[in-house]
């Protein structure tokens, strides 16, 4: 008592040399239609950093009904988000990449601590990242000229197909890759015009919640992507089986439960898409096309 | 109005004011308010305008060997704005070494995707500085700042964005796996649409992989170098973009230069057809978007006030320097008068004047020789017995101006039916059936672009199989997009830019 | 090139021509008169009118938008505007008292500028009427009344007429009635017709404005033929909204019923006016609603006589950007009156 160190005026003052900065931790909430509410539930679980085991921080745990939320806030920003154009899809999502990239180094730091990652492992990690998120980023206007396009049937009559969005999926994932894969998951969902209920990976479920404040600044209409954070076990059935869900891609489902997941979801003749890709390597477009509809159209053609 | 509103207003207009101090002025609004918009003026000094200009060579700016220099002048008042650099033969030689040394070391083993990350760069560039660009390219060129600040800049950036996203999906793009580029690109550009051209070429070019040569119309060289300067501040290579300024004869050594893989021209069919003979045999692959004389195809179920519009913007946009342009208006003779009674009325309200002044709609033309060329047209319209009609307008004294100008009773054999005026000139003939409208529209050696207005789908989609040209308008025209691919058939020229087409050009496909 | 020509001259280029299918306006009438099938004429009537590109209107609306209205040109149009407000309330909590401090405002606008022009009228329900006219006694400001069951104009024709007569012998100067939805979107033209044309008759010396809220109409072809139907009828103004129903008026809606008023004026020499109402909040949105009079009616509809706007809270926007004009600097809503 009375020693300088600890008076008030000096702690505001900062601290001495020597003693350590206290820090202020960032609490990490749900992201649900725009904003960061915690689980109605109002539970929450401890995350470890990979190597240590150190406490990183409490994450919420999503219950059903959070998830039943997040799929009503997904649907209703699905009109708008299919509505608007390529071009605005594609700008919006370019911004993200500018996002992600100039906050680099916090992302390298939270994939470090999730992942185990030496910090140039992890810097490479965050680059492929925004990389992958621009490579996204260039196809919402080109997609209709790779997968549609006009049909000459034998008649007279013009006849064309388009590639639509399917609606509202609900994406697992994966369980390991807490930046590279969980971009890779989420980004060509949405470039079509798709919303998106995301179940993070459980045990590295912060790189999604930074990635979310990130969608949240970025022009990102609330409710385009929602994520939720918490047992997969839990909350993956409520999906699978929820009938207000287009689709669903089961890749960061436990092998184990994919199986009663595909049961699940056929339940509402849900589309299913499930593979371990090499998040490291070129993506191809079947992300994409996995959660698209193909509408075709016949006109007469006469005087 | 009621009696007693009426009242009260004469009562104004006796100046002995009614209810609360109503003011004289409420008086005259019995006729209708005089409403005459104030001048709107741009700021011009939002983009810096150097008295020099030198070429962009290998990433910088030179002048040319020799230092030859000339003028380029806004059309608005005649005043001469900067001076800039003549590039002579050993400067095309110089740019094309630099192309050729980018693309072999630096651009062609460039990843797709660091390639398209230095187009975004470049787009996200040109829409920041665009309100610059926009008023540059209004200064140099003539045509309305509202016309560059919603048009020409924001297509051109979305040009970039576009191509940008292709870079690195060339797998996808139809042309099989690992599509090569061709190497150096010389490409020449006309001054209608100085930086939206040098974007329709430029862009498609380097995500395929290509390096660039472009070379800008003598009379609108700015927005190209600034482009050169966002190139700069993009840290794009030096070499990927060389430009150089000057005239014909600079263009013409651009693209004869061996060390040319692929050419593009836009332009008059005349010089197209020059430069396709100039490289004949050389292996040289070559594009080409050359003029128009486009059928504006009106029938009697159009929707008429939309039709109207379309009509005004399919030649008066621009000031008709379009080669897409709408310059024939075949309308239905069962409502050709109805129309062009609408027609006409509608012109009242075309603004002609400063092009700086923000609700101008109607610039200058963009040189002394092109309004001559103009003028000449639409005399020999007169002369031919068509019928010439313009809505009252005041021209500049100074400049380079020409009046909206509509030909009733035209023929298809008269010369302003047939010749490319490339002016703010309309020719209106008449049809009765949807096939004459076919064998009218159709009856040209060019085949670039159409329109249709009717409300009758069918009938659109029979017409557009049946329109020989490579962009149908159907209750719309000049629609650009760079989603959609664009260019002509026959005289009009051959590739297409815009899409994924437009990639074909610049790939070894 | 900006003037306009003379009405003589455009009259006189094109000839009595009405619709596409070439029908004169008294050929309509009468053919009307005989009630005949009315539906089924008032069908091929309509119905034959040129069809309205949507996208087309967007942009063409969004063209003129550009209009970079600056200086004597933003005053004048903020004057006119304020000329042209119908300062409205229609709630069912109105009183006396509400209805008394708006006819205030109306009179004078801007306790502080006295050179702010009072605007055109004050529009309330038909049982305010009395009260609103006694307030406005001396003034240049008319009473307008809405009537025939505002705003849904779901009552039979009888109580619709009785709403009128009771508006009307309050003083009303103006009566602005509802069309009936319902009977227009299930195709009973006649209907629809015959109920502007009785209203029109009981409203004796006051004009009629008819409102077709075109937001139920949903198209603007929709919003084309119903313009033409109320014309043929004998509306004195044509108007877009009760402003109870979103979406209220949009430039796109006023710019297919001032090409309707125009076209109206050609084939008839008769000029019908045009009120916009519902969500025109500011002065911005109300002079982008000016150009497009100015560009597609004309300017004899830049006047009270033959444009209106109903708004409430744009009255004070316009006297805010008005001040701001004579200022330079920009002020708050705290210096212009609540009422």
């Amino acid at each position: 008592m009375g020693s300088p160190r600890t008076s008030m005026s000096d702690q505001k003052a900062g601290p001495e040399p020597g003693t350590a900065r206290i820090g202020v931790r960032k609490t990490y909430k749900l992201y649900v239609g725009g904003a960061f509410p915690r689980s109605e539930s109002g539970r929450s679980y401890p995350v470890k950093a990979a190597r240590s085991g150190d406490l990183l921080a409490f994450a919420a745990q999503a219950s059903v009904k959070d998830a039943r939320d997040a799929v009503v806030a997904a649907r209703a920003a699905a009109g708008k988000w299919a509505g608007a154009t390529a071009y605005n899809r594609g700008q919006v999502l370019y911004r993200v990449a500018e996002m992600i990239d100039g906050r680099a180094g916090q992302f390298a730091d939270e994939v470090i601590a999730a992942e185990g990652l030496s910090s140039a492992v992890a810097r490479r990690t965050v680059a492929a990242a925004v990389d992958r998120w621009v490579w996204y980023a260039g196809w919402p206007d080109k997609v209709a000229q790779v997968a549609g396009g006009a049909n000459q049937v034998a008649g007279p009559y013009f006849n064309f197909s388009v590639p639509e969005p399917t609606g509202v999926v609900a994406v697992l994932a994966p369980a390991e890759s807490s930046l590279l894969g969980l971009v890779s998951v989420i980004a060509p969902v949405i470039a079509t015009g798709n919303t998106a209920v995301v179940v993070a990976s459980e045990d590295r479920p912060l790189p999604a919640i930074t990635l979310s404040e990130v969608l949240a600044t970025s022009d990102v209409p609330g409710g385009v992507v929602n994520v939720l954070t918490g047992r997969t076990a839990e909350l993956a059935p409520v999906l699978a089986g929820h009938f207000d869900v287009n689709a669903i891609d089961l890749t960061g489902a436990p092998a184990d439960t994919r199986t009663e997941l595909e049961r699940l979801a056929a339940g509402s003749v849900k589309r299913v898409f499930c593979a371990q890709d090499d998040w490291a390597a070129a993506p191809a477009p079947r992300r994409m096309l996995a959660f698209l509809e193909t509408k075709t159209v016949w006109h007469p053609v006469g005087i | 109005m009621t009696d007693k509103a009426a009242r009260a207003e004469g009562a104004a207009a006796a100046g002995q004011g009614a209810g609360a101090g109503a003011p004289a002025r409420v008086a005259t609004l019995t006729s209708g308010l005089d409403w005459q918009y104030a001048p709107a003026p741009q700021a011009r000094d939002i983009v810096p305008i150097a008295a020099e200009y030198g070429l962009f060579v290998a990433g910088e700016f030179t002048p040319a060997t020799g230092g030859r220099t000339f003028a380029t002048i806004n059309p608005a008042t005649e005043e001469p704005i900067a001076q800039v650099a003549q590039a002579g033969a050993a400067d095309v030689d110089r740019a094309v070494a630099a192309a050729r040394d980018a693309y072999e070391h630096v651009w062609g083993p460039m990843p797709g995707a660091e390639r398209a990350k230095y187009l975004y760069r470049i787009a996200r560039i040109l829409q920041e500085r665009s309100r610059e660009f926009a008023v540059l390219e209004s200064i140099d060129n003539g045509k309305p700042i509202r016309e560059t600040r919603d048009v020409d800049v924001p297509l051109a950036a979305a040009h970039f964005f576009y191509y940008a996203g292709w870079a690195d999906k060339l797998d996808y793009a139809g042309f099989g796996p690992a599509p090569r580029a061709l190497g150096v690109a010389g490409q020449v550009i006309p001054w209608n649409f100085p930086l939206l051209m040098a974007a329709w070429k430029l862009a498609p070019a380097l995500a395929a992989g290509n390096t660039c040569v472009l070379k800008p119309a003598e009379t609108t060289p700015l927005t190209a170098l600034l482009l050169a300067q966002v190139c700069q501040q993009a840290g794009l290579p030096p070499g990927v973009v060389n430009i150089l300024t000057g005239a014909g004869e600079t263009g013409a050594a651009v693209v004869a230069h061996p060390g040319v893989n692929k050419v593009a021209f836009t332009g008059s069919t005349e010089v197209g057809i020059a430069i396709n003979r100039a490289i004949a045999g050389t292996g040289k692959k070559l594009t080409l978007e050359l003029g128009g004389k486009a059928a504006n195809v009106v029938f009697d179920d159009a929707p008429i006030d939309q039709a109207v519009e379309g009509i005004v913007n399919g030649i008066f946009f621009n000031q008709g320097h379009v080669c897409c342009a709408g310059s024939r208006l075949l309308v239905q003779e069962s409502v050709a008068d109805h129309v062009v009674d609408r027609l006409r009325r509608r012109l009242q309200t075309l603004r002609l004047g400063d092009p700086l002044d923000k609700n101008t709609d109607i610039g200058a033309i963009n040189s002394r020789p092109q309004l001559e060329k103009i003028t000449r047209l639409a005399a020999a319209g007169e002369a031919e017995g068509a019928h010439r009609w313009s809505p009252p307008c005041e021209l500049p004294k100074r400049g380079f101006w020409f009046a909206p100008t509509v030909f009733t009773g035209v023929s298809q054999s008269h010369r302003i039916a047939q010749e490319e005026i490339f002016g703010p000139v309309l020719s209106v003939l008449t049809f009765r059936t949807p096939q004459e409208a076919v064998t009218k529209a159709n009856n040209t050696p060019y085949g670039l672009s159409a329109g249709i207005w009717t409300e009758k789908g069918s009938r659109i989609l029979w017409m557009a199989q049946r329109m020989r040209a490579g962009v149908v308008w159907a209750n719309t025209y000049n629609l650009f997009d760079p989603a959609s691919p664009f260019g002509g058939y026959r005289e009009s020229g051959f590739g297409r830019e815009g899409g994924r087409h437009g990639l074909a050009a610049y790939l070894d496909v | 090139m900006s003037g306009w020509l003379g009405a003589g001259s455009i009259a006189g280029m094109a000839g009595a021509q009405v619709l596409q299918s070439q029908v004169t306006l008294s050929q309509a009438r009468d053919w009307l008169a005989d009630g005949a099938g009315s539906d089924a004429a008032l069908r091929q009537l309509l119905h034959g009118l040129p069809g309205v590109d949507q996208v087309g209107a967007q942009a063409r609306v969004a063209a003129l938008a550009t209009r970079s209205i600056k200086k004597d040109a933003k005053m004048a149009a903020l004057e006119l505007a304020i000329t042209m407000v119908d300062l409205t309330t229609l709630e069912g909590a109105d009183t006396p008292g509400k209805v008394s401090g708006l006819c205030a405002k109306a009179v004078r606008p801007d306790p502080a500028d006295p050179a702010v022009p009072p605007v055109a009228a004050v529009c309330v329900y038909p049982d305010l009427v009395a009260g609103a006219k006694a307030k406005l006694a001396g003034s240049s400001v008319v009473v307008a009344s809405v009537a025939t069951a505002f705003p849904s104009g779901r009552a039979s024709l009888a109580v619709k007429l009785a709403d009128v007569a009771d508006a009307v012998n309050a003083g009303a100067d103006e009566i602005d009635m509802v069309i009936d939805r319902g009977a227009f979107l299930a195709g009973r033209y006649g209907q629809v017709y015959e109920e502007v044309r009785a209203v029109k008759e009981a409203c004796g010396p006051a004009h009629l404005k008819v409102i077709l809220e075109t937001g139920e109409l949903a198209t603007l072809d929709n919003v084309s033929r119903a313009s033409w139907l109320s014309m043929l009828a004998g509306a004195d103004f044509i108007k877009t909204s009760t402003g109870k129903v979103s979406p209220a008026s949009t430039p796109p809606v006023a710019l297919v019923m001032l090409a309707a008023v125009r076209d109206f004026e050609q084939a008839s020499g008769q000029r019908v006016g045009v009120k916009v109402a519902g969500g025109i909040r500011t002065a911005k949105d109300a002079i982008r609603y000016l150009v497009l009079v100015n560009e597609t009616a004309g300017r004899a509809w830049l006047s009270p006589r033959l444009f209106r706007i109903g708004a409430s809270s744009l009255l004070n926007d316009l006297l805010m950007q008005r001040r701001k004009q004579l200022t330079g600097l920009y002020a708050g809503p705290d210096y212009f009156t609540v009422d």
